[in-house]
């Protein structure tokens, strides 16, 4: 690690109440540690997440956005996730437009029992923000 | 099942599909196709002449026999059968199939119950609350073929095994080889398609218990030595570890390790498998071979969730809305659950399950009102272009064009946000989970710039 470089990834992560959400809350209790970078907001579903609301994330100075839904089937709401795998990868492809590479943008499935897999998401996508170095946006 | 068909406020519906659902919690609309018997119901006494006139004699796979015996194109599904009326079975009448028939059934029913020109008919239920109670299949074990089934005629599930032990059945209660021996050695197979990744991951719970009574059976019916091999004894329920003890007493042999293979040599069945506590392989010949094969979602789960609009959790079973809180409840309102359509589980169980969904159901009913979570979607109608889009995309189909413009229905709606997420004109708004507020929330946790150091 550079020692000049300060730079700690800043990572939003949206995470759905009834899977991801819990198994984020699995890890904790469980003492599971992670990087600290990411920051969650809560969504009812995965499906809740816009494309706007990725993009205006990056914009307030996130360098990395995560959406964590359940697993396709398991969705508590039936199909929400459903619309989410197929936003998700379009919008990848559309980021480097705007500047962004994709990479900076990952969509995961995580149930309430998988703790340690969430945790284990979350490392490698930090770790991969971070090789992408800071998200200039101005 | 009798005090159900009898009960005056209760209709049975039997040899009827449900076809239709709509509607929602406490207004479902549901449609049943009610299949043709080919028998009038109201003056059928269930006397069984047209059964024993039927030309079409013992040629039909018995589906209650489990494939041990045949039945008649005429035929009552079982003795206890309720309602216990006759029913022909279309697919295999030489009348309804082929044309041609004598109709000795018709001939020989006093009663003029027979009725060749019945048709299927539908019934429209206006109903408030739903229990899904469709059971569950076997897993087949042909999809094993290291043990032989569907090859060796003695090697059976423990469903065949029952039928055979019961003195209605197609043996007269008697336990033979495929023909017609007292078996000298019977083993007993557990966890034929469970607790195998390869199969079925989890556990169906009842088998062992069954396994024990089976074993007993066998003992106590023909002396025979009899080998039960098991991964572990699973018998968790009020009294069950005493009737395993007890099984043990009785010179059960029980040998812990899950069978490898069973395969036909010199006459006789040999199954192999690691005795662990011993350390040792061991191949113990017998005549008969039973497997305790595995509980599986029934065949139309997929659809019959799809059609009630509930889900499945990983295993394929229906999805309870609390693993232990919730166990007969579902995510969708006024839909519960009971019995193993849920999870593989004995008569106890199924039974608490069944009282715990009924009187849901009837708390919803009697409550008149349901309460629901305030996390839902509406409408800005100047903004709605009335595209439509979001009425696709609801899981729920809570969302209907009315007048050219989008409205939700709150009953419905159960506050996922995808509707949101997909209106461009951003004409929804979901209750709680605004943009406004998400933004909000994005802007706080980006807001601190340097690390603190403590």
């Amino acid at each position: 690690m550079s020692h000049d470089n300060d730079y700690e990834p800043r990572i939003v992560g949206f995470l759905c109440n009834w899977c991801s959400y819990a198994g984020a809350d699995g890890a904790g209790t469980a003492r599971i540690k992670y990087p600290p970078n990411m920051r969650v907001v809560r969504v009812m579903c995965s499906g809740r997440v816009s494309p706007e609301l990725v993009l205006r994330t990056f914009r307030e100075g996130a360098d990395g956005v995560i959406v964590l839904g359940c697993h396709i089937g398991d969705c508590h709401y039936a199909e929400g996730n459903h619309r989410t795998a197929r936003r998700m990868p379009m919008l990848r492809n559309l980021l480097g437009y705007a500047g962004i590479h994709p990479d900076r943008l990952r969509l995961d499935w995580a149930s309430a029992a998988e703790g340690p897999i969430l945790a284990q998401i979350v490392t490698e996508f930090t770790e991969r923000v971070r090789q992408l170095g800071k998200l200039e946006t101005k | 099942m009798m005090d159900a068909g009898r009960h005056p406020n209760v209709d049975l519906l039997t040899y009827s599909e449900v076809e239709d659902v709509s509607g929602y919690v406490g207004n479902f609309h549901v449609r049943v196709k009610r299949k043709p018997r080919y028998v009038i119901e109201d003056l059928c006494t269930g006397c069984g002449e047209c059964v024993e006139a039927c030309v079409w004699k013992n040629r039909v796979p018995d589906e209650y026999e489990a494939g041990l015996g045949n039945r008649n194109a005429a035929y009552i599904p079982f003795a206890q059968a309720v309602p216990l009326k006759a029913v022909i079975d279309s697919a295999s009448c030489l009348l309804l199939d082929r044309g041609r028939c004598k109709k000795a059934c018709a001939l020989a029913c006093e009663a003029n119950a027979i009725d060749f020109d019945m048709k299927e008919s539908y019934l429209e239920l206006d109903v408030g609350a739903v229990i899904l109670a469709t059971g569950y299949d076997l897993y087949d074990p042909e999809l094993m073929p290291e043990y032989s089934y569907g090859v060796d005629p003695d090697v059976i599930t423990a469903l065949q095994f029952e039928r055979m032990t019961s003195t209605s059945g197609p043996t007269g209660g008697k336990v033979t080889t495929s023909d017609g021996r007292e078996p000298e050695a019977v083993a007993l197979l557990h966890c034929i398609g469970s607790r195998d990744e390869n199969h079925l991951p989890h556990c169906s719970r009842v088998c062992c218990m069954y396994a024990l009574k089976q074993a007993h059976m066998a003992r106590d019916k023909t002396g025979a030595e009899v080998y039960q091999f098991y991964i572990d004894i699973r018998s968790a329920g009020k009294s069950y570890e005493e009737f395993y003890k007890r099984i043990q007493e009785e010179g059960v042999h029980q040998i812990r390790g899950k069978v490898s293979n069973v395969r036909r040599r010199d006459g006789k069945l040999i199954v192999r498998a690691e005795d662990t506590l011993l350390g040792r392989v061991v191949e113990v010949p017998v005549d008969l071979v039973v497997l305790m094969n595995g509980w599986q979602p029934a065949e139309d789960t997929k659809e019959v969730a799809q059609m009630f609009h509930v889900s499945l959790s990983p295993d394929g079973f229906f999805l309870e809305a609390h693993p232990k809180l919730k166990p007969v409840e579902t995510n969708t309102g006024g839909i519960f659950l009971a019995g193993a359509c849920q999870s593989p589980k004995d008569i106890p169980d199924t039974v608490a399950q069944a009282s715990g969904a009924a009187i849901q159901a009837v708390k919803l009913l009697a409550k008149g009102v349901v309460d629901i979570e305030p996390t839902v979607a509406h409408v800005l109608t100047e903004r709605c272009t009335g595209c439509g889009e979001c009425v696709l995309v609801c899981p729920y189909q809570a969302i209907a064009l009315v007048d050219d413009k989008a409205e939700v229905n709150p009953a419905l709606c159960t506050g996922c946000g995808t509707c949101v997420a997909t209106c461009v004109s951003k004409a929804i708004v979901a209750e709680h989970f605004t943009d406004e507020q998400l933004v909000a929330q994005v802007v706080g946790v980006l807001a601190q710039e340097e690390p603190v150091y403590v």
